[in-house]
């Protein structure tokens, strides 16, 4: 080493310690850190005060007996499924299809850059996505069967209502992030509002748009299968049936059913997103 | 023809970004508007079409004042006016043919407009104007499979489309490369010819202004500091316009390019040979 | 090009999918079919939905008007069912889902232990809460400690899949470079995975707490405890206005969640 580069005043000696973080980021972190732990099981506590030990000391000898029970699948009872699978499909289609429909003008009303007035209107559409966000599929479904009476239409419009929030919030956000310069241009054309619209927003968002509604239906496959349980019609009708005669082979049967149609759901949507893009 | 009197713009901020600007653009007279960045180029081309509402002051394209235009006439008032911009805004997503034929939403009703169905004259036009920048047989590719000169050429078209009677121009240069951005240039000087149309050309390239514009305005922190004939346009008023220093180093920078490209063209020639 | 050159007056857009005309009319018939046939298997009775229509304006009216009163205590009991569930469950889940996401990626650990992390992260994906919920419930008994493992169970699928994509997809020349120091594996991780994924596992966190209160306000319907029996409870004895207080507790609930792990994930940074 040339002597020359080394400055007149560097220290001899360095600190032999080190830390990532200065020593009060350290506390905050300890003290968010011991906190989360004391949370946890001020809550473990208060949950489990009226928990029966007893039965939870007796679980796997349950979950053993129950796997007993169910296998082997019922392969005879495969032939009455296909009715509800099919009722499941169009429970979960039309509902998508209904709630797309819906939640088009929503997103539009709820974007910044769309919505006709920030102060009035935008707060309503997003109060409308955050309604229907926050309510499960099944607490819409057990609403409307107790309104509308059990059966297809309840779980329809259930997987609808539920799928405005999902759509709503992705198209808005998709909206939001359209480009400005397209907008401007075609406003200097001299273009109507709906023009406006129909030339430069939303074939900016088309491709967003296809690719949210395919993955609320794989989505609304899944939840579609257990609306039967309230009585929304579907293969989830005939999994209650069963689990109420305690008819095991046919529950195994039915989740086999369940496992194969969304995974083949997700295989149809993942080709169908290929082939669009 | 375009007058504008007194015109002034402040933001909301507080910031001025045009102080007193008046000018004249007679028929067919192409005007190069030049400037360092945050001198109000782009402002004040926006101010002309209302993109962007001007404080005080007139705007007279013909009879009308546009400053003072309502907004259902608004609409009908920037039909009037052609726009081309710096990166195209062509909407990408839809085919050549629909961004030309954007060029009439301003004439046509909704519906028409919607289900694509716009009159025969205004096909057979929009046709004819991709014809015109060479791009008849793209018609019906969309916009996002063009290269950059070929969406700007789109961009004229549907600017012209509108058959407007005033044509404003931001930056068309700005991202393409050297001898596209001369093409560029001189296709829109050709059809405002064609049409004897008055335009405004924003343009940072002082030597391409100077080779292709009739006439040149510098602005200078939103005012104008000059007003003539390219010829007219020395150093002393170009230092005047940028600051001396930075004047000097962007010709330096001019001057290493077109030496490096110079360069460039040798070295082919000798490859060739 | 010449003077008298003419253009065409009509103009049409040219299809963006399925260009050949006989199958864009087959596939247009077989949506059209599809729709018919779906639509007819709805079968709807209109009597019962006209009927129905005074009960949905008097679910309206219950969530305009709602009743936190009458039935405070089994609402109280409720809601600290399910907040806690929530907070365990997401704990758990989380201190489970690290290993199993580490072992899920590729480019840390051998194959068999890949494959069989990955399994897990399947299973645990494909399965609905529900049911893995009636299947607790049936272990466990009623209450909210099958609530809790229903919730865990279900988080690892979550957290574990994204957290494993997330490493997959770290930049390797930082992984690279410490392992060119002579780190060992457990180094590795922490110098050049942990930083590069921590902020990620936050997020994905206070994301699913927030799934994971909205699942726990459901799975109370099998018998596995939370806010959703008691919400069970009142839409079955049709007192519209409890239930829409619920609906309500539920909906604030989640809004502050959002807000509070946006503001808490900004404040991480």
């Amino acid at each position: 080493m040339k002597p020359t580069l080394v400055p007149p005043d560097a220290p001899t000696t360095y600190a032999d310690v080190w830390t990532f973080r200065t020593p009060r980021a350290r506390l905050a972190l300890w003290f968010g850190w011991l906190a989360l732990v004391a949370l946890f099981v001020y809550c473990w506590q208060v949950m489990n005060a009226d928990t029966m030990w007893v039965f939870v000391a007796d679980a796997p000898g349950q979950a053993a007996d129950l796997g007993s029970r169910m296998w082997p699948p019922s392969m005879a009872y495969l032939p009455e499924l296909m009715a509800p699978l099919w009722d499941t499909l169009n429970i979960a289609t039309l509902g998508t299809l209904g709630g797309v429909i819906m939640a088009v003008p929503v997103a539009f009303l709820a974007a910044r850059n769309t919505t006709p007035s920030r102060v009035w209107i935008r707060p309503v559409a997003l109060l409308v996505i955050v309604t229907s966000r926050s309510i499960n599929s099944l607490i819409w479904a057990l609403l409307l069967v107790a309104i509308l009476g059990p059966g297809l239409l309840a779980g329809v419009v259930a997987i609808a209502l539920r799928s405005i929030g999902f759509v709503g919030k992705l198209l808005y956000e998709a909206i939001e992030e359209t480009d400005a310069r397209q907008v401007e241009a075609i406003s200097a054309t001299g273009a109507s509002a709906a023009q406006r619209l129909d030339y430069a927003i939303v074939p900016q968002v088309m491709p967003a748009f296809w690719a949210i509604a395919l993955f609320r239906w794989d989505i609304n496959i899944r939840e579609s299968t257990i609306l039967g349980l309230v009585g929304a019609g579907g293969i989830g009708l005939k999994l209650q049936a069963s689990i109420n005669v305690l008819a095991w082979p046919q529950v195994a049967t039915i989740l086999l059913v369940i496992l194969a149609t969304v995974l083949v759901s997700e295989w149809v949507s993942a080709r169908v997103r290929q082939a669009i893009m | 023809m375009l007058e504008l009197q007194q015109l002034y713009k402040t933001y909301a901020t507080g910031d001025t970004a045009l102080r007193d600007v008046s000018f004249v653009v007679p028929r067919g007279q192409v005007m190069g508007l030049i400037g360092p960045s945050g001198a109000g180029k782009s402002t004040l081309i926006r101010c002309i079409n209302r993109l962007v509402d001007p404080s005080a002051g007139r705007i007279l394209l013909g009879d009308t004042d546009l400053a003072q235009v309502g907004r259902s006439e608004l609409r009908r008032q920037r039909r009037r006016i052609g726009m081309i911009f710096q990166e195209y805004a062509l909407v990408e997503r839809l085919t050549v043919m629909e961004n030309v034929l954007s060029g009439r939403l301003g004439y046509v009703p909704f519906w028409r407009s919607f289900t694509r169905r716009f009159p025969g004259r205004d096909i057979e036009n929009a046709y004819r104007l991709l014809d015109r920048v060479g791009l008849l047989e793209h018609a019906d590719k969309r916009a996002d499979a063009l290269s950059g000169g070929q969406r700007q050429r789109v961009g004229i078209a549907r600017a012209l489309a509108q058959e407007p009677a005033l044509l404003l121009v931001d930056e068309p240069t700005a991202s393409l490369d050297p001898k596209t951005s001369r093409q560029i240039m001189r296709l829109i000087i050709e059809v405002c010819d064609e049409r004897d149309l008055p335009a405004i050309v924003n343009i940072h390239d002082v030597p391409l202004a100077q080779q292709f514009m009739h006439r040149i305005v510098g602005l200078r922190a939103g005012e104008v500091v000059f007003d003539g004939t390219p010829a007219a346009l020395d150093e002393a008023v170009l230092g005047d316009i940028y600051g001396a220093e930075d004047w000097t180093a962007m010709r330096r920078e001019h001057e290493e390019d077109q030496a490096a490209e110079a360069d460039a063209t040798r070295r082919v020639a000798e490859v060739a040979r | 090009m010449s003077l008298e050159t003419t253009y065409p007056t009509r103009w049409r857009r040219p299809p963006r999918m399925l260009r050949d005309r006989r199958w864009r009319f087959v596939v247009q018939g077989a949506v059209l079919a599809y729709l018919v046939l779906a639509m007819g298997s709805l079968d709807i009775e209109w009597s019962r939905v006209v009927e129905g229509l005074a009960r949905g304006q008097r679910f309206v009216e219950g969530f305009l008007q709602p009743d936190f009163t009458s039935r405070w205590s089994d609402i109280r009991q409720g809601l600290i069912e399910s907040l806690t569930m929530t907070l365990t469950a997401t704990v758990v889940g989380v201190l489970i889902s690290v290993p199993i996401g580490i072992g899920g990626a590729r480019n840390l650990v051998p194959a068999p232990v890949y494959g069989i992390c990955r399994t897990i992260i399947a299973v645990s994906r494909s399965l609905q809460e529900i049911i893995i919920a009636i299947f607790l419930v049936a272990m466990f008994g009623f209450g909210p400690l099958a609530g809790f493992v229903t919730l865990s169970f279900a988080s690892i699928g979550f957290i574990a899949k994204l957290l494993a994509d997330d490493i997959e997809e770290i930049d390797p020349r930082q992984v690279e470079a410490i392992r060119a120091t002579g780190a060992g594996w457990w180094q590795v991780l922490h110098y050049a995975i942990q930083p590069q994924v921590m902020p990620r596992l936050i997020g994905l966190s206070l994301y699913r707490l927030d799934i994971n209160f909205r699942e726990s306000a459901v799975i109370g319907i099998v018998g596995a405890g939370g806010i959703g029996a008691t919400l069970n409870t009142a839409i079955d004895r049709y007192e519209y206005d409890s239930a829409g207080a619920i609906l309500l507790i539920v909906i604030v609930i989640v809004m502050l969640a959002e807000y509070g792990s946006s503001y808490l994930r900004r404040f991480l940074q």
